[in-house]
């Protein structure tokens, strides 16, 4: 452990736990901020740093625990209360308001008012000193412009002297770089280094490890709800860093089942649409390909590519040995490939209608004559492919909107399965759904696989990408980053890989 | 998590209870149950409301807006609306009107070419087609909401309706008997423009509930996104829906023109809203993927007999309006408060 470089940190977080339900996602949390302090906060999807960084900021409660802000207890009933007090939280989805300007951006619930007329606002004033707080910012955007017209970096900067305005002591920022260039990354750096200087702390989360090392004084990884160490930035490895974030045993939850590998059914090759760039892959009747990388890497959009449902501005897509042009997931489909959506409510089932009318939905035409739906054989196939998957209740004409997040998923897949899809693409297949139906919802991949067909499966879990695939390809910023054969499959690989850094390859255990 | 699936045990068993036995909820038998109250109630007071022509009356009454309801059901199962019906049947009808034998008007457009009955029904019926499909390209093509893109269009029809007929009536001298079977005959006691109602529900009903496009119809409005990602094709799906609509107010035109024994501005001028209220206070709800064109016969025929008994007491135009709208009122809020209670 690093001790904090000031004797009274200007932030401590003692023994800070939360529980949503029955579910603790932390357990007894310690955390130091210094004044002038830039801290990186690192630690996987679902580590707990956005619970943990709510807490801060006012927006959730936490269960136990004590906060101090310069030695002071403080209590923040509301986000207003922890702003009141010098905390700024700037999301990674900003909360600009684009049609206004910037000065009225910056001074939002309490624009400056007339002497003598409170009810009139004193814009005078207003854009004089939002001026004053982007001067001091060194940045040149002049007050009076729509927000709107300006980059999602100068955008950021707004956000930032707004929270200046407000005197901010202490300012988070959640992955704050995701969708900047290069060179506004470093402009960012260029004022977070002016903010030190200036005596304001700033909790830095990134997923980017080389950037922590950059522009961290220290860093604190959470792992499991649980902090795992604090580190000087400066000369811990990103290795290091990513070992720590990861770190834990491979669940024995993934019972692999190996099946022979056959012929290539799927080839992209040099793919590209508005998110991806240059991707080429082959995957194999039996295989199980599971696609690796950060939310936002670019994963989702090649699952999107390759069933027709975003448009590709170049690259090819061979079925079995063929060209096929996939303009639609329509034409997708009579290809054989089915993809399970990621967001099971917005994308996967229509939750108004019933289990069998979702099952059928892919493929109609197997149920029907002359657009003359059969009701009976229907319902005969949704009862059957309910039975086998376990799916609660088991009934074909169940609303699935009265279904568990894991028996809507079930529905979800039922549907593929009658429309007998040959390669598979299952995206975030287990996202929010309980362990029964997880180990459900694998064991019916691993026997898909076993029965030939292609599965490609995207998650960011990765004890389950790992205990699943047989292959993993990592992505990273729209391109494929990174290739492991399952003898080399390890966590830290995965994490270098979608950090967009090279594996360290040590003779020994790495 | 064990408990999380004795949770969902929970919520799903729960609402077995009572007619979700019979695969029934509330919400969806609601409006059946206000108008046989009605109906039960009206017997009781009126001696005069329970007898086979005050309910022939009474179907004569809503078959021309039933029709464009039921059609309407259909676009608003996707998620949709459409204003534009009721310049739609203006301007479809006075197509016809001007096309048929011995009608006449000051305007421009009616002139000595004249066409057999048939053929100027088909002509009325490809005009509301065309402006169907033309909301549904507009509404698919360039994503504008269906609200404002058919509240242009209904504009832009009325415009043309007065073009067309340069604001003045068009009249027949006399009426050919072919056409005028059309709004004002019988076929076996029952008149024409209620055979033409039952047939399109029934029709509608069939497409809807036993045709793979009304299965995609009902998936669009649950969850478009969904439907996309099932290979459905949306936009087409959309664009015939509308087609339909527009297709089915040119009959109410046709019919309403025939029974007016005239085609004016006025004809069919607020039929959307009527339309629009038969289909929500039969219990289709606005939100979309929900609702059926049975529910929609029985909206309109719950506004039809409400007007019917507020006509034998003698109540005013004024008082019907006002009470035709507190039940669409009463209906919004019953479905604004079921669609909360399916949420929580």
């Amino acid at each position: 452990m690093v001790a904090s470089s000031t004797p009274q940190p200007l932030l401590r977080m003692e023994g800070i736990t939360k529980s949503f339900g029955n579910v603790q996602v932390l357990h007894g949390v310690d955390l130091e901020v210094g004044r002038g302090e830039v801290l990186g906060l690192l630690g996987e999807n679902g580590a707990g740093k956005s619970t943990l960084l709510n807490i801060l900021n006012g927006v959730l409660q936490r269960d136990t625990g004590a906060i101090h802000l310069d030695g002071e207890p403080v209590e923040f009933a509301g986000p207003k209360q922890a702003q009141d007090a010098g905390l700024a939280f700037i999301h990674q989805e900003l909360s600009v308001l684009p049609y206004l300007t910037v000065a009225e951006n910056i001074f939002i619930g309490r624009l400056p008012r007339r002497k003598g007329a409170p009810w009139l606002v004193d814009w005078a004033a207003c854009y004089r000193q939002a001026g004053e707080i982007l001067e001091r910012l060194a940045v040149k955007i002049d007050p009076r412009t729509i927000v709107g017209r300006l980059g999602t970096a100068e955008q950021e900067l707004v956000e930032i002297a707004k929270a200046l305005s407000m005197n901010a002591r202490i300012i988070t920022m959640d992955e704050p770089t995701a969708s900047l260039t290069e060179a506004e990354i470093e402009r960012l750096f260029t004022l977070m280094r002016a903010l030190k200087a200036d005596g304001v702390s700033v909790l830095y989360v990134s997923h980017r490890l080389h950037e922590v090392a950059e522009i961290c004084d220290r860093a604190t990884i959470l792992r499991d709800g649980k902090i795992v160490n604090t580190v000087d930035a400066k000369t811990t490895s990103s290795h290091t860093l990513a070992t720590m974030m990861v770190g834990r045993e491979l669940s024995e939850l993934f019972p692999k089942t190996e099946h022979e590998r056959g012929r290539e059914t799927l080839r992209v090759s040099n793919l590209s649409t508005v998110k991806l760039k240059d991707v080429s892959l082959s995957a194999h009747q039996g295989e199980i390909l599971g696609i690796a990388g950060l939310v936002g890497s670019g994963r989702t959009e090649l699952a999107r590519a390759i069933f027709g449902a975003d448009p590709i501005t170049a690259g090819e897509i061979f079925v079995e040995g063929e060209k096929v042009t996939v303009d639609s997931p329509g034409t997708a489909i009579r290809h054989g490939i089915g993809l399970v959506p990621e967001d099971r409510k917005l994308q996967g089932a229509v939750l108004s209608m019933s289990n069998a009318h979702n099952i059928s939905l892919a493929c109609m035409s197997k149920v029907s004559r002359l657009g003359q739906l059969d009701r009976g054989a229907e319902k005969q196939a949704a009862k059957k492919l309910v039975a086998d998957l376990q799916v609660f209740p088991p009934r074909a004409e169940q609303e699935t909107g009265r279904l568990s997040g894991g028996n809507q998923q079930k529905v979800v897949l039922a549907k593929w399965l009658f429309a007998g899809s040959k390669i598979l693409i299952v995206d975030e297949p287990t996202r929010g759904v309980d362990v029964g139906a997880r180990a459900a919802i694998h064991g019916l991949l691993n026997d898909l696989a076993g029965q030939g067909a292609t599965i490609i499966i995207i998650s960011s879990d990765l004890p389950e990408v790992m205990g699943m695939s047989d292959r993993i390809l990592v992505m990273h910023e729209g391109r494929i980053s990174g290739e492991l054969a399952r003898k080399d499959f390890s966590e830290e690989a995965i994490v270098m890989y979608a950090s967009g850094l090279e594996p360290i390859k040590e003779g020994s255990n790495a | 998590m064990s408990t999380t699936a004795q949770v969902d045990r929970q919520v799903v068993e729960a609402p077995k209870r009572g007619l979700a036995r019979f695969n029934i909820q509330l919400e969806n038998i609601a409006s059946a149950i206000v108008l046989v109250g009605l109906v039960i109630v009206m017997s009781i007071v009126s001696p005069a409301f329970l007898s086979f022509s005050n309910f022939l009356d009474i179907a004569r009454v809503v078959a021309i807006t039933g029709i464009i309801a039921a059609g309407m059901t259909l676009v608003i199962i996707t998620g949709g609306i459409d204003l534009s019906v009721g310049s739609t049947v203006g301007l479809s009808g006075a197509v016809t009107a001007s096309l048929v034998a011995n009608s006449a008007s000051n305007s421009a457009f009616v002139t000595d070419f004249k066409l057999p009955v048939p053929l100027a029904v088909l002509v009325g019926l490809a005009v509301g087609a065309l402006i169907g499909f033309i909301n549904g390209l507009i509404i698919t093509k360039t994503k504008i909401e269906p609200f404002m893109a058919t509240l242009g269009s209904m504009i832009f029809i009325k415009g043309l309706l007065f073009l067309f007929t340069g604001g003045y009536p068009i009249t027949f001298k006399p009426m050919p008997r072919d056409f005028a079977f059309i709004g004002q005959g019988a076929l076996l006691g029952i008149p024409t423009p209620v055979w033409a109602f039952a047939i399109v529900v029934a029709a509608l009903w069939w497409v809807s509930r036993r045709m793979t496009v009304g299965r995609a119809i009902y998936a669009i409005g649950g969850n478009p996104e969904a439907a996309r990602l099932s290979g459905l094709k949306v936009d087409r799906t959309k664009i015939f829906v509308y087609t339909l609509l527009g297709f089915l107010a040119a009959l109410a035109g046709i019919v309403l023109t025939s029974r007016l024994a005239s085609a004016t501005t006025v004809n069919g001028a607020g039929f959307e809203l009527i339309a629009i209220s038969g289909v929500v206070i039969g219990g289709t709800s606005l939100v979309g993927g929900r609702g059926s064109v049975v529910s929609s016969l029985i909206g309109v025929f719950t506004v039809g007999v409400i007007k019917n008994a507020l006509d034998l007491f003698g109540a005013s135009t004024q008082v019907q309006y006002v009470v035709t709208g507190l039940v669409l009122l009463a209906a919004i809020s019953l479905d604004g408060l079921a669609r909360r209670r399916r949420r929580s």
